[in-house]
């Protein structure tokens, strides 16, 4: 049975009717025209999906839209600030952490999600943090480096 | 049967320009369009010997406003041509790279490089850029020249401007394409036979240029082949076998039907559904399905499959030089093991995507293939149509690494789109990927080895069954060889992958390089020296042993930790890598803590592009190497799944310590494969240095399992 569910996507309020089982990552996707959320495995088990719901990051492949109503969804188009990109989109320049860039937005918001909650973290730390997210091309040094990199920027930017 | 050879990699058709002009000015303005007579370099090395045939490629297009566009028929997949082949049309410009806007494989307006594979793109396709552009400078120029009236040779070219120093000034590649005179001077294809920028003069080839579209990648801006949307576009699923080989018997199509916005089509044994969502789609397959009755036949398991690639071998007959069988009866100890290697599966990011849409019979697809003129004409022939009138677009995609060759999601969406008289887009789920993409081979490889009394290799028998010939010859020095490439009944669909056989053939080769080294007494690498010739393998294996500590590090050797070396060559590079492992005993774990590798693939194009590609292929061969292996009974997959499917992540990644060396007076290779071919073999020698067993099967973990 179709449902009304409200979503607050990189800031913008929108109401679909649809399916509430539908996971979210198609929602987005099909409904909304927000493609930068990627299917990777449709399990939860390679983050190409990763967006942030809340500020926490969500794995919109296997999120019922219904259990997002309500909710604040950042996806990458919604990371940067006009055209200042977010430090961590830069570090992934910066660095040339790119491959195919198939798992560059799920990599990118993971990233994120893991500076927001902490700021320092050890490499143990962001490796731990970060595993669930797989990258074919197996650039893992370099996006590696990228969140390295990304995290001392965002000290500095919160020291000054 | 391996179902793409790199035989088959190069087709140029000289007729492509003929279906482009038109193309060309509607979709890129009015200008020049430069087409040049290439010569096209077939084969390389040993294989193809070089050959040559001639094409008439369009490659260039200088707008009016300065725009320079640059045509190929290449793939961005992840490995790195969009920056490369900018830049090797930025050199030959004599302009800065962010003026060429790189037009990549589009059918209606590409030259055919060839499938994107093989690690051509460097060999082939930057010379071919190269001379299309050398030329079209060369034309600017002497055009110039010619209203200047004077010798072109007096002209100097910088940042798009051809300079006549003599009267101080100056004219643009926009200026000369704004003249009304100078457009019928390029309607005749040119023959390229200008000198290419010699290496030491590079200015933009040689460094470290960004890929170009990087920005929409971190954006979310990029659409990859499974973003793109057509207006009114439904969403396709396609009824799979429940296993392999089964034909469908009866289904009944009516529940589907009966669905509301859900269309359904069934034609012999494709069956499929499409939906204005992938959900809604998905719940009439699902429907459908419940009612289908299959005729099964009996498959081969993955428990007896390296019995059943033996006992079915077939073709080929060995090379041979010398008497390897008096060689082996006259030998002080012979050594004789078998070696296998399992199925693995490609699992790019980006499963295959297509989205197809007809308009007055005609057929444009968006879709990620290697091949964009290779899956015009087989979507032709599928759907029966003539190849002009398929047009295959192929947006930089989500990975391939040699996965990607055949169009499998591009002929189903165009099935559907032509059934239903709208666009359908067809992604295939991860499921769908593990079990309906072509896989990497398994193999059997049986080595015997005989040494003489002073510990030198004197014969060399290979037979290597199933994973295709690449990198089978021995590098090593040895008098009297025999090397069988095998063919057999492969149980599963098999086909291409980063390095393809010379992941299973170096494995084997490597390996039992290391046995016959302990059996002589000697030193793994001092071994290898000793029967190595080819200057440019003693160059990495020397620097990688160096780079490692090899000796040191060999001392050190524990129970728990070892070491251990490789090398070889494929596709005109050379490679070696020393690691150090840890093992787990009780849980039978194979830690890699630490990959040393030297690599050299003559002039780098573009290094941070290379390291990438290095670092890829050593943490991707950890994959296949320690864990990755399709597991199969009864003709399904049985890990189709990252959840038993074990790709390295984040915590697998070693310390890397890698070395590119630049050699600059041969031509360049490609170097996104064979960086891959070390690392399996030097894992397998490291946990003998440890644990005194041999692993002689990957996955190695396992291997591991049994014998500890």
């Amino acid at each position: 049975m179709d449902a009304r569910i409200t979503l607050i996507v990189n800031g913008q309020k929108t109401t679909v009717v649809t399916d509430p089982e539908r996971p979210l990552l198609e929602v987005l996707r099909e409904d909304l025209g927000v493609t930068g959320p990627k299917y990777g495995c449709g399990e939860g088990r390679c983050g190409a999906c990763t967006v942030l719901m809340d500020g926490q990051r969500a794995l919109s492949c296997s999120t019922p839209v219904g259990s997002a109503n309500d909710k604040e969804i950042t996806t990458i188009e919604g990371l940067a600030d006009g055209d200042r990109l977010h430090p961590v989109q830069q570090a992934f320049l910066d660095e040339g952490a790119i491959q195919c860039g198939y798992c560059t937005p799920g990599m990118i918001l993971s990233a994120v999600a893991l500076l927001e909650e902490n700021p320092r973290p050890t490499d143990e730390q962001i490796v731990e943090w970060m595993n669930g997210n797989i990258c074919r091309c197996n650039g893992y040094e370099k996006i590696l480096n990228a969140v390295r990199r990304a995290a001392s920027q965002v000290k500095e930017v919160k020291r000054s | 049967m391996i179902e793409d050879t790199l035989e088959m990699a190069e087709s140029p058709r000289p007729d492509t320009v003929k279906l482009s002009r038109r193309s060309f000015v509607q979709l890129l303005g009015t200008g020049l369009l430069i087409t040049v007579t290439e010569g096209v370099t077939l084969g390389q090395g040993r294989r193809g010997g070089g050959g040559r045939s001639i094409a008439v490629a369009a490659r260039i297009h200088i707008n009016k406003d300065g725009t320079i566009s640059v045509m190929t028929g290449k793939v961005e997949e992840g490995q790195g041509p969009r920056a490369q082949l900018s830049q090797a049309a930025a050199e030959e410009l004599r302009v800065g790279v962010d003026r060429i806007r790189l037009i990549m494989s589009d059918t209606g307006l590409v030259p055919d490089d060839g499938i994107t594979a093989g690690s051509r793109t460097t060999p082939s396709t930057v010379p071919a850029v190269r001379q299309g552009a050398a030329t079209a400078r060369k034309l600017l120029t002497d055009l110039a020249a010619k209203r200047w009236k004077v010798d072109p040779s007096t002209l100097t070219v910088s940042d798009g401007s051809i300079r006549n120093k003599a009267i101080d000034k100056t004219i643009t590649y926009a200026d000369l394409a704004n003249s009304a005179d100078v457009e019928e001077a390029f309607t005749q294809s040119v023959s390229s036979d200008i000198a290419l920028t010699p290496v030491d003069e590079w200015k933009t080839m040689g460094t470290s240029v960004p890929r170009p579209n990087s920005r929409d990648i971190v954006t979310g801006a990029h659409k990859y082949p499974s973003d793109i949307v057509r207006p009114n576009m439904l969403y396709g699923k396609i009824l799979r076998a429940p296993s392999y080989g089964a034909t469908l018997e009866s289904i009944d199509l009516s529940r589907a039907q009966a669905m509301k916005d859900v269309l359904v089509v069934r034609d012999g044994q494709f069956v499929g559904c499409a939906a204005p969502s992938a959900h809604t789609a998905r719940l009439a397959l699902e429907a459908v399905a419940a009612t289908a009755s299959w005729k099964t036949v009996p498959q081969v398991s993955s428990r007896e499959v390296h019995a059943h690639l033996k006992r079915n071998s077939r073709g080929g007959r060995p090379r041979t030089k010398g008497s390897v069988e008096k060689a082996m009866s006259d030998s002080k100890k012979v050594l004789s093991e078998t070696y296998e290697v399992a199925y693995v599966q490609h699992t790019p990011m980006e499963p295959r995507a297509a989205v197809a849409e007809w308009e007055d019979g005609k057929l444009t697809v968006w879709t990620g293939v290697d091949g964009p003129q290779r899956n015009q004409q087989s979507l032709a022939s599928a759907l029966g149509v003539p190849s002009d009138r398929v047009r295959v677009i192929v947006p930089d995609m989500g990975g391939g690494f040699g996965g990607k060759h055949t169009g499998e999601a591009a002929e189903e969406a165009a099935r559907l789109a032509r059934a239903f008289g709208r666009p359908v887009a067809v992604h295939w789920t991860r499921a769908e990927e593990f079990t309906w993409a072509y896989c990497r081979p398994a193999a059997v490889i049986e080595c015997k080895g005989g040494l003489d009394a002073k510990g030198s290799i004197v014969a060399w028998d290979f037979a290597s069954i199933n994973p295709g010939g690449s990198a089978i010859d021995t590098p090593y020095s040895i008098p009297n060889t025999s090397i069988l490439s095998a063919g057999s009944d492969s149980p599963l669909r098999q086909g291409s992958y980063r390095c393809l056989g010379a992941t299973a053939n170096n494995f084997a080769r490597e390996a039992f390089m290391d046995e016959l080294a302990a059996a002589a007494g000697a030193d793994p690498l001092a071994f290898r020296l000793a029967h190595l010739e080819n200057t440019r393998i003693r160059n990495v294996l020397e620097a990688v042993a160096k780079h490692f500590d090899w000796p040191r590090r060999r001392r050190q050797t524990t129970t728990d930790v070892g070491v251990g070396l490789a090398c070889g060559t494929e596709k005109n590079s050379v490679v070696a890598a020393c690691v150090q492992v840890r093992i787990d005993r009780r849980r039978a774990r194979i830690k890699v803590e630490h990959v040393c590798e030297a690599f050299e693939c003559g002039p780098i194009q573009n290094p941070a592009n290379l390291l990438s590609q290095v670092q890829g292929c050593i943490t991707m061969g950890l994959g296949p190497a320690l864990h990755e292996q399709l597991q199969f009974a009864d003709g399904k997959i049985l890990n189709a799944s990252f959840a038993g499917y074990l790709v390295p992540r984040f915590k697998d990644l070693p310390t890397l310590d890698i070395h590119l060396m630049n050699r600059t007076d041969i031509p360049s290779a490609g170097g996104g494969e064979t960086p891959i071919i070390a690392i399996a073999p030097a894992i397998a020698n490291a946990v003998f240095a440890a644990t005194g067993k041999r692993v002689r099967s990957m996955p190695m973990e396992d291997a591991l399992r049994r014998v500890v």
